[in-house]
């Protein structure tokens, strides 16, 4: 993984003493709230409900042991013992104290961590596949040119202070994982006809309110060129996009206003005059030198058998074991949604258990996934059991990925100050009603995202079945999405028509999974159920059997 | 409104050589003036024909293509931040010290933060209608060392100066 | 600007942490039971525009009104966000639940 030199540790060291300066000029009132507050958020520092949030960035999802120990030290000594992994790839801490943040940043400097830019009207953190550089699916490794843009969006003093935030992921596999198409820009590795690699650019999706699939802006761009190209997408971006209402300023309504081919234009226009100009020209041998840094593990020579494990081992390789570009090697999801648990969380004991675990099996990272779960991405399959088995003991071992208990779910109302409504307590009651393993199993994959308002970190827009919190007359109330998918084959979900109160949600859910399982066709998950059948018979049956039971009750 | 100028990474104050005139008033009967782009081009052969230096006043929302070839003709160029939090000026400067190539002085004005200074002089900014003192300016200029980006200030970056280690 | 007749209260978050604190004649305190509650919109605007002070002060953050609702003698925001607001995340216990001694200082 990259490591830091000279350069980026002075860059992260001064960031800090600035922020410790404005931290103090906040608190003598040098600096009023409207002030400070771009200058916290651009820090990653909000102000909840109950304290502030803190935001960690964590590079394209991937940690070493050594600052998954950091963040769990974080946890308990700044903290209430416990972070949230987020849709982003990020670790949120929610009883941050504003006195406490200078000294808590110096600390994660130690460890080449920082929260520069995890929130505010800039560029955020970029993200890539949690099974980048170990899955056999891709052209290669994203992460380096994750990297690159990172470094490249870091203070670019053109873009600290956009119309709104500004999301870029990375892929390099068919199969989407990291939800690209979702993003305000995302890049995609692919190969040419000649069998050339370089990178499409797609622009303009993006969630919340109005939600977007992006657009493609062009199919194929040089290595060399890349930073000229979406320095082009900002620039115009930045130039171009509303200022006068709040909902209106993220690229995709940009992109919508004007149309996809005239946003083509004026990028294409803004990129041929940056490659006249030369400075961003990426040289081969910079993006060289940063791939060396990714370079996998050297991988010994296994046996590619699978070995047996104990009780639980068969039903958790079903689900959460993966397929490793080199034989004897695999990649182990580590599921942070037990049934009944807050999804994403993790306590500073099982950070700290994790790191152990990472050692002794000499497993060099770990990542997060945008589905808030945690990946080990290089794990001898000999190893399995033993890994198995402490992780149960953790409580890190449910076979659930990609079940329907596997949920995302954002904080919510329990404590995000812009929430209308709790999700993880829905997501909670949906994980204990589908708990049964053999159910989760025939059901298949069904994911289901909830978000506690139209913000939507919950993702809920690419959940097959999506869930929104809503306040109807100072009452939470929930709205029921389908067909959502942040995949390949991305689509928003529709909506299904009036919303349950939170005693009626779960209800909702199990009619639509059991009607998809009445009329499922062989082989169809429940995606494809819907896409085949449509809205109609879910809704007559959600909200019929709703009234006869309102009626029998 | 005093003014601050930064040359070389250095802020100095500095007068202000320019009346700025508001778009109903009478043009000062010597010495240079700054206008707004709707007074500009309202009075455009007027205010060229003088024989003084003339600046434009330019909105956040008024690029800087809209000058097109008068742009030669201008000493300097203001551009107002009616919000801190609207940063379409950055790139405003940034175009006309790149692609437009304008060399005169290209001023700051409204609603900026201290903590922007350092990417208002990256941008291309070398002048300032402050409150602020020189002090300030040269403290806010040396919070952070080195850029990983290249912009129109010309400053050498990270990945520059990694090229020159042995 | 208070509404006529519904009892209300004035909350805001700590500068210094973001504790979530209630108005209490002249002061703040960390429990919405000990909190002051105001049953004529004139009284509940001038306490606001004093809470103002403290922002000016900066010790607090964002002061506003919100509902209450009284039922002998126990102390119910009407809304779902003031009452976690005021008892901590439902879904764990490590909120104002978990109150120990009581810092009230600015």
């Amino acid at each position: 993984m990259y490591r830091y030199d000279e350069f980026d540790a002075k860059f992260v060291a001064e960031r800090v003493a600035q922020f410790r300066g404005q931290v103090e000029r906040r608190l003598s009132g040098a600096l009023t709230e409207d002030q400070f507050k771009p200058l916290r958020l651009m820090n990653g520092l909000y102000l909840q409900l109950h304290a502030y949030m803190l935001r960690i960035a964590v590079p394209y999802g991937t940690l070493s042991s050594r600052q998954l120990r950091k963040l769990a030290h974080i946890a308990r000594v700044y903290d209430k013992g416990f972070g949230h992994f987020t849709t982003r790839q990020n670790l949120q801490f929610n009883w941050i104290k504003l006195v406490d943040v200078p000294d808590l940043l110096s600390e994660l400097a130690s460890v080449e961590m920082h929260c520069i830019q995890t929130s505010g009207n800039c560029i955020r953190n970029v993200t890539a596949d949690q099974f980048a550089g170990a899955t056999p699916e891709e052209i290669e490794d994203p992460r380096p040119l994750c990297e690159i843009i990172r470094q490249w969006s870091s203070l670019h003093p053109e873009f600290v202070f956009l119309a709104r935030k500004f999301k870029i992921a990375v892929g390099a596999t068919e199969h989407d994982r990291a939800a690209l198409q979702y993003h305000d820009m995302a890049v995609q590795i692919v190969r040419n006809d000649e069998g050339h690699v370089g990178y499409k650019v797609m622009a303009g999706g993006g969630m919340g309110r109005t939600p977007y699939i992006a657009h493609t802006m062009t199919e194929f761009v040089e290595r060399e060129d890349i930073l000229a190209y979406l320095e082009a997408v900002l620039r115009v971006y930045n130039q171009d996009s509303r200022r006068d209402n709040i909902h209106k300023q993220r690229i995709k309504i940009l992109v919508n206003a004007i149309g996809v081919e005239e946003m083509r234009r004026r990028v294409a226009r803004e990129f041929d005059e940056i490659k006249r100009m030369g400075t961003l020209q990426l040289p081969l041998e910079e993006l060289a030198r940063i791939t060396a840094y990714f370079t996998a593990p050297k991988f010994e020579t296994l046996s590619d058998e699978m070995p047996e494990g104990g009780a639980g081992f068969a039903d958790w390789m079903k689900t959460n074991v993966h397929a490793h570009r080199a034989p004897g090697y695999a990649i182990a999801t580590i599921s942070l949604k037990s049934i009944g648990q807050i999804p994403g969380d993790a306590s500073a004991e099982q950070m700290d258990a994790l790191a152990d675990l990472m050692d002794h099996y000499s497993i060099d990272e770990i990542r997060v996934s945008h589905e808030q779960n945690l990946v080990l991405p290089h794990v001898k399959k000999r190893d399995l059991p033993a890994i198995f088995a402490r992780l149960k003991d953790l409580d890190l071992a449910t076979p659930n990925a990609g079940l329907i208990t596997d949920i995302i779910a954002c904080p919510g109302l329990d404590y995000c100050d812009l929430a209308n409504a709790r999700s993880i307590p829905i997501a909670q009651a949906l994980s204990k009603k589908f708990a049964d393993l053999s159910r989760q199993h025939d059901i298949g994959e069904l994911k289901i995202k909830i978000s506690g308002c139209i913000n939507a970190c919950g993702h809920h827009h690419a959940g097959h079945i999506g869930i929104l919190g809503v306040d109807k007359k100072g009452v939470e109330f929930y709205q029921l999405q389908l067909g959502g998918s942040g995949a390949e084959d991305a689509a928003i979900g529709d909506i299904m028509g009036p919303g349950f109160g939170e005693h009626e949600i779960t209800g909702a859910v199990e009619r639509v999974v059991d009607h998809y399982l009445k009329v499922r066709e062989p082989g169809e998950r429940f995606l494809d159920t819907y896409r085949r059948i449509g809205m109609e018979p879910f809704k007559n049956v959600v909200y019929q059997e709703q009234l006869y039971a309102a009626h029998a009750g | 409104m005093p003014l601050m100028r930064v040359e070389a990474g250095r802020a100095s104050a500095a007068d202000d050589n320019f009346a700025t005139v508001a778009d109903d008033a009478a043009l000062p009967d010597a010495g240079g003036a700054i206008v707004s782009l709707v007074r500009f081009t309202k009075d455009r052969e007027a205010l060229l024909a003088r024989n003084v230096p003339i600046g434009v006043r330019l909105k956040a929302e008024e690029s800087p293509e809209l000058l097109g070839a008068d742009l030669d003709r201008l000493s300097v160029i203001v551009i107002e931040f009616p919000k801190f939090r609207d940063g379409r000026g950055f790139s405003w400067a940034r175009m006309l010290r790149t692609r437009l190539g304008f060399r005169g002085e290209m001023r700051a004005a409204g609603d900026y933060l201290y903590d922007q200074i350092a990417y208002l002089v990256r941008t291309g900014f070398d002048a300032f209608e402050t409150g602020l003192t020189a002090d300030d300016f040269n403290r806010a200029l040396h919070e952070m060392t080195n850029v990983y980006q290249p912009s129109a200030d010309g400053k050498k970056t990270i990945r520059d100066l990694r090229s020159l280690k042995p | 600007m208070a509404k006529a007749q519904e009892p209300q209260m004035i909350t805001a978050n700590r500068l210094r942490d973001g504790e979530v604190l209630y108005w209490k004649a002249g002061d703040w305190v960390l429990a919405l039971s000990e909190g002051e509650v105001f049953t004529d919109p004139k009284t509940a605007d001038i306490a606001l525009a004093q809470a103002m002070n403290y922002v000016t002060e900066n010790k607090v953050v964002n002061p506003y009104l919100f509902d209450v609702k009284v039922a002998g003698g126990d102390i119910k925001p009407a809304k779902e966000r003031e009452i976690i607001r005021a008892k901590g995340p439902t879904v764990r216990g490590e909120g104002k639940q978990a109150l120990g001694a009581f810092d009230v200082s600015l």
